[in-house]
């Protein structure tokens, strides 16, 4: 039942913040935050001082309800920095979540104290403050996982990165290796800056490596068509190298037809590829062994 | 037959094909299974995953390492509630698709696979089964 009274909570905070700090640091001592390390005895000071003073702000405002509202923005900023730097620590949600579970029992303390005589009243502000802590404390955990999430997809971006270098190999030869999974994103950045290289090289031959792919099925391979369709259309040759047995039995299977030259190894694609722009490797002795002789 | 371990994997976004190509992955390895027939199951996996997903809206795997006397394999049924296939034996043909593939999914998986099966009603779903034997 949602109590008509104003709750005494801010007051009371207010009244006893410095006793409440005191007995919150004391119950802190032996929690997992101070024993994993992670953070000292002084920092721990200075975080719990820092939330209640938050805390006790954003209690002014009355609004014990609503924590996604504009008085707790202080509140959400300072947990949201508390849980990142302590995710950071290695530590665990529950870990987190636990700092602040951990204000209900001088919290509950101060307000039995307060209404010793008024058991209606008592239970009903024992609610009001359950809730109140509940969700900041659940709100942790919530900034835990949205720092978890922008690691992931910063490192979905890197790697998007990473997995499409366009080398040139020669003047006039362009390769690609590519690794890894061939979703349909990731093939069409490879496409791009393939196509791109082409043009700014004036590349004839693209090779295409596919050693670091585990798996050919028909999508990868209708990608892989339209690459080499596209380079076609660029004015570039494509040769698609490092097939590996298993994969070419698979392909063979599947009924996938890359009508487009394919070596086993990058070096074969190399030599092939040479030989087209009228290249050719020679042993260094041969030349000068023969120019004697003639 | 005797099913020896089972695991179930949702198949509701493009992670988790590649999530389900690892794991059938690893499993096919663990059933020692040669690099040949690890490669063709995992990309028959691979290609009926994506069919689930792209076609029946999504649905789950269901994998099984199962035994039938002294013959050893991996079983994968895919199920989803999708709109189903009306035409089998047309969804069979090499080069045919509904979609903008290459058509060459499903009659591939047929043959990178020692026996498969198609169930599918239009309006409730379809259901293919792979078994590849070591």
């Amino acid at each position: 039942m949602p109590t008509k009274k104003a709750t005494t909570i801010p007051t009371l905070v207010a009244a006893h913040g410095k006793q409440l700090l005191e007995s919150w640091l004391g119950l802190q001592k032996d929690s997992s935050l101070v024993a994993s390390g992670a953070v000292d005895t002084a920092t721990l000071h200075n975080y719990s001082e820092r939330f209640l003073s938050e805390f006790h702000k954003a209690l002014a405002s009355g609004r014990l309800d609503a924590i996604g509202g504009a008085d707790w923005a202080g509140v959400r900023e300072f947990l949201s920095d508390f849980s990142r730097g302590m995710a950071q620590h290695g530590l665990t949600p529950s870990q987190i979540a636990t700092f602040v579970f951990s204000l209900k029992q001088p919290l509950f303390a101060l307000l039995s104290h307060e209404f010793k005589s008024d058991a209606q009243r008592l239970s009903e502000e024992l609610w009001q403050a359950t809730l109140l802590i509940d969700s900041l404390g659940l709100y942790t955990s919530e900034a835990f996982q949205k720092s978890r999430e922008e690691v992931i997809i910063r490192q979905q971006e890197e790697m998007l990165e990473l997995s499409t270098p366009v080398v040139e190999l020669w003047e006039g030869i362009v390769a690609v290796p590519l690794i890894g999974t061939l979703d349909s994103e990731r093939t069409q950045v490879v496409m791009e800056s393939l196509l791109q290289h082409i043009v700014t090289t004036g590349a004839e031959i693209a090779i295409i490596d596919i050693t670091g792919v585990p798996t050919v099925d028909t999508l990868v391979a209708q990608h892989l068509i339209k690459t080499v369709a596209a380079a076609r259309l660029m004015g570039a040759d494509c040769i698609i190298s490092g097939i590996r047995p298993q994969i070419a039995q698979t392909i063979v299977h599947l009924g996938v037809e890359l009508s487009v030259t394919s070596k086993a190894t990058m070096a074969d694609a190399l030599q092939l590829a040479l030989r087209r722009i009228g290249k050719t490797v020679v042993d260094r002795k041969t030349p000068q062994a023969a120019s004697p002789a003639e | 037959m005797d099913v020896e371990k089972q695991a179930t994997l949702a198949v509701k976004s493009a992670e988790d094909i590649v999530r389900i190509r690892r794991e059938v992955r690893s499993w096919a390895v663990e059933s020692k299974f040669s690099l040949v027939d690890q490669t063709k199951i995992v990309t028959a996996a691979s290609e009926i995953a994506r069919n689930t997903l792209d076609y029946g809206g999504g649905g789950q795997l269901a994998l099984e390492k199962v035994r039938q006397g002294e013959r050893r394999g991996l079983r994968l049924t895919f199920s989803d509630q999708g709109p189903g296939i009306p035409d089998i034996q047309r969804a069979l043909t090499d080069g045919y698709t509904s979609g903008s593939g290459l058509g060459l999914g499903l009659s591939g998986s047929k043959r990178l696979c020692n026996e498969f099966y198609l169930e599918s009603k239009p309006g409730v779903g379809t259901t293919v089964t792979l078994i590849r034997w070591k």
